[in-house]
């Protein structure tokens, strides 16, 4: 359903909203050759009109093939991008006016998919951790300090005395777990979860997701978090939003996206993906890959790999319209054809 | 007989430190027309068993013990010249990365052809004919026409369908597939999954499919291998495996994997990580972090032992399986 205009005070408005966010890329090719092929400029549309909520205390996470535009909506929603078109609103306050303020902006933060490539290698971990307290001037003294980091490094599993070591001397879970001890060292309350456990094992991984789902409760955050594995997200979400090139196809609770799920490429995901459930059991695939983000096709970008896809399909893009408690952009199941 | 037999495969590297144990005592056989699905973590030797059998191990490492048998006949002590040509005619391999797999400067069919011409004796029109063949098997439209491509004009779910039909042109008896899926998005995994099913068993080839995608284990194979520090911890029907694991650590890593048909309160958790190859515990390599262990499992290593419908390495499932797994439940 379209949520109704909220006022924005602090305490009603959702964490974070995206209202009709847009991110362009310039991906021509240099000037010169430019001009001796007589081409324009060649933007790549990453993120297109994408409209989201995500309330104090929950998570909403996004799902998607690469290139669906996942991670620009992470790196637009703490204001490492900003939007071509549209507005990201934190607690009711436009984002570029919340980062302006350090009291703002130390309440958001992020924990990247890479902890090898994350974390200064040359930095004792203790340093990494209270980089955030020193940069917002949230502890004063060596004493406090210490105390603070010893603190952040026992509350996500790691001994005081880890402080002392170089990333190096870690494995991959570990090493992630000092990302979400810096993370969670300015204290926020909105963290954005760019794949943070697609490096990992999966034994490894179910540590570090229970850790997350802890630390939610027990801190009261708020996560966006960014995945390409539905099982994971299934596990973590309240809320799912199915994205296929830059646009947000299905957007609802998560139990609902996943019980019944509308977009026939919400369908093809969940029918797609190799579960542990299905042992013995055959498959029918469906055929085609993602198309190039920048030349998609006409009308719904999804047409070609579709098979509901009719002629309206191919022309008009669908908008979002209500199918029960989720939000479908397809014109399939806005004619109740799916 | 078994058409491919490791028998207690052990892989060291020596290095300055000391000589690192890779691979310890691995034994696994595949039948004509099987695929036995290899999982594990990152280090626990999958992909090494894998590169030691294709006779592709990097130098320092080299192969200390046991021994590696193709119809009967050894092949772990085959010269490199022996070797070479076994491979790709006998063994074939798909790896992860399509991109480094293909040669970028030479169109597909050359590499086709080239493959091809190595291991059979045909003219070059004949092995041109059989290229675009597996490339029309493999499922790249217009075969004919796209021949002459290079590997960069095609995506990446279909350059791993190349490099699946470069694997299987010359008909090999067995595939050694790495990883074939990691690097491609779901929906053109699940292409690929299928595309490999129907090709190897319309042609009787046998498998060894090593991920670390339980998902595509559980779909994909007849019989899998759980591995654990360099060695495998328990070998059985993936039903089973699944289903009723013996191994406490199977046990584990059955339970950390997210379901997509329910959702949990709680992820079932392994704590700890697997030992680095220097500091590889006495006894059984998993006892440290194991909720099982008793005495026996710090002092004497485990063999591979039957424990119901599977074989794994745990004295506890041994010994009175019924009681551990209540153990385990509980």
């Amino acid at each position: 359903m379209p949520e109704a205009p909220l006022p924005t005070t602090a305490a009603t408005a959702p964490m974070l909203e995206a209202i009709g966010v847009s991110r362009v890329f310039d991906v021509s090719r240099p000037w010169l050759q430019r001009v001796l092929a007589r081409e324009g400029r060649l933007g790549l549309r990453a993120v297109d009109t994408v409209s989201f909520a995500i309330p104090r205390a929950s998570t909403l996470s996004l799902v998607g093939e690469s290139g669906c535009g996942k991670s620009t909506i992470a790196r637009l929603s703490v204001g490492l991008l900003a939007p071509s078109g549209g507005e990201i609103r934190f607690e009711g306050q436009s984002l570029s006016v919340a980062r302006a303020q350090a009291a703002l902006r130390r309440r958001m933060n992020m924990i990247f998919q890479d902890p090898f490539a994350s974390l200064n290698p040359r930095w004792r971990v203790r340093d990494i951790v209270a980089e955030p307290l020193r940069a917002f001037g949230l502890v004063h003294g060596t004493a406090e300090r210490t105390a603070r980091v010893a603190a952040l490094l026992a509350q996500v599993g790691l001994a005081p005395s880890d402080g002392d070591r170089y990333p190096h001397e870690f494995s991959g879970g570990q090493r992630q777990r000092i990302s979400i001890a810096r993370a969670l060292a300015s204290e926020p309350e909105f963290l954005v979860c760019d794949e943070p456990t697609s490096a990992l094992d999966v034994s490894v991984q179910a540590q570090i997701l229970n850790l997350m789902r802890d630390l939610q409760e027990r801190l009261g955050l708020t996560f966006l978090f960014i995945s390409h594995n539905l099982a994971v997200v299934r596990h973590m979400s309240d809320r799912l939003g199915v994205m296929y090139l830059g646009r947000i196809v299905e957007i609802g609770p998560a139990e609902t996206v996943f019980r019944t799920p509308r977009h026939p490429y919400t369908r093809l995901l969940l029918e797609a993906i190799p579960d542990l459930a299905m042992v013995g059991r055959a498959r029918t695939p469906v055929g085609g890959e993602v198309p190039s983000p920048i030349d998609p096709p006409s009308g719904c970008a999804f047409h070609p790999r579709c098979k509901l896809a009719n002629a309206r399909c191919r022309e008009e893009k669908p908008e979002q319209v209500a199918a029960g408690d989720v939000l479908v952009a397809c014109h399939a199941v806005a004619e109740g054809r799916a | 007989m078994p058409l491919l037999d490791v028998r207690d495969l052990t892989v060291e590297f020596p290095t300055r430190r000391g000589t690192l144990r890779a691979l310890d005592g691995v034994s696994l056989a595949l039948e004509p027309g099987e695929v036995l699905g290899v999982v594990g973590e990152s280090g626990a030797g999958k992909s090494l068993t894998g590169t030691a059998i294709i006779g592709l191990l990097a130098p320092p490492g080299r192969i200390a013990g046991g021994q590696i048998l193709l119809d009967g006949t050894r092949i772990d002590t085959l010269p490199e010249e022996a070797m070479r040509r076994l491979r790709g005619r006998r063994i074939g391999a798909i790896f992860q990365d399509p991109l480094t797999t293909l040669n970028p400067l030479l169109p597909i069919g050359r590499q086709l052809t080239e493959t091809i011409r190595t291991h059979l004796s045909l003219s070059a029109a004949e092995a041109r004919e059989r290229a675009v063949h597996w490339l029309d098997e493999v499922g790249i439209p217009a075969a004919s026409r796209r021949i002459d491509a290079y590997p960069h004009e095609f995506s990446g779910g279909q350059r791993q369908r190349v490099v699946i039909a470069l694997a299987l042109c010359a008909e090999p008896q067995v595939v050694i597939a790495d990883e074939p899926t990691t690097a491609l998005d779901v929906s053109v995994q699940a292409q690929i999954i299928t595309l490999l099913k129907r090709l190897t068993r319309e042609h009787g080839t046998a498998v060894m499919l090593i991920t670390h995608d339980m998902g595509v284990i559980a779909e994909t194979a007849d019989r899998v291998a759980v591995m654990y520090a360099g060695r495998i911890a328990e070998l059985g029907p993936v039903a089973e495996v699944v289903r009723q694991p013996a191994h406490p650590y199977t046990k584990g890593l059955m339970g950390s994997i997210p379901s997509l048909e329910h959702r949990v309160a709680r992820l079932a958790q392994i704590d700890g990580a697997m030992p680095r190859l220097d500091a590889i515990p006495r006894g059984c390599a998993f006892h440290p972090r194991c909720p099982l262990a008793f005495d026996r499992c710090r002092t004497e290593r485990p063999e591979m032992m039957p424990a119901g419908p599977t074989v794994a390495a745990c004295w506890r499932t041994a010994a009175q399986p019924a009681q551990a797994m209540r153990a385990a439940d509980a």
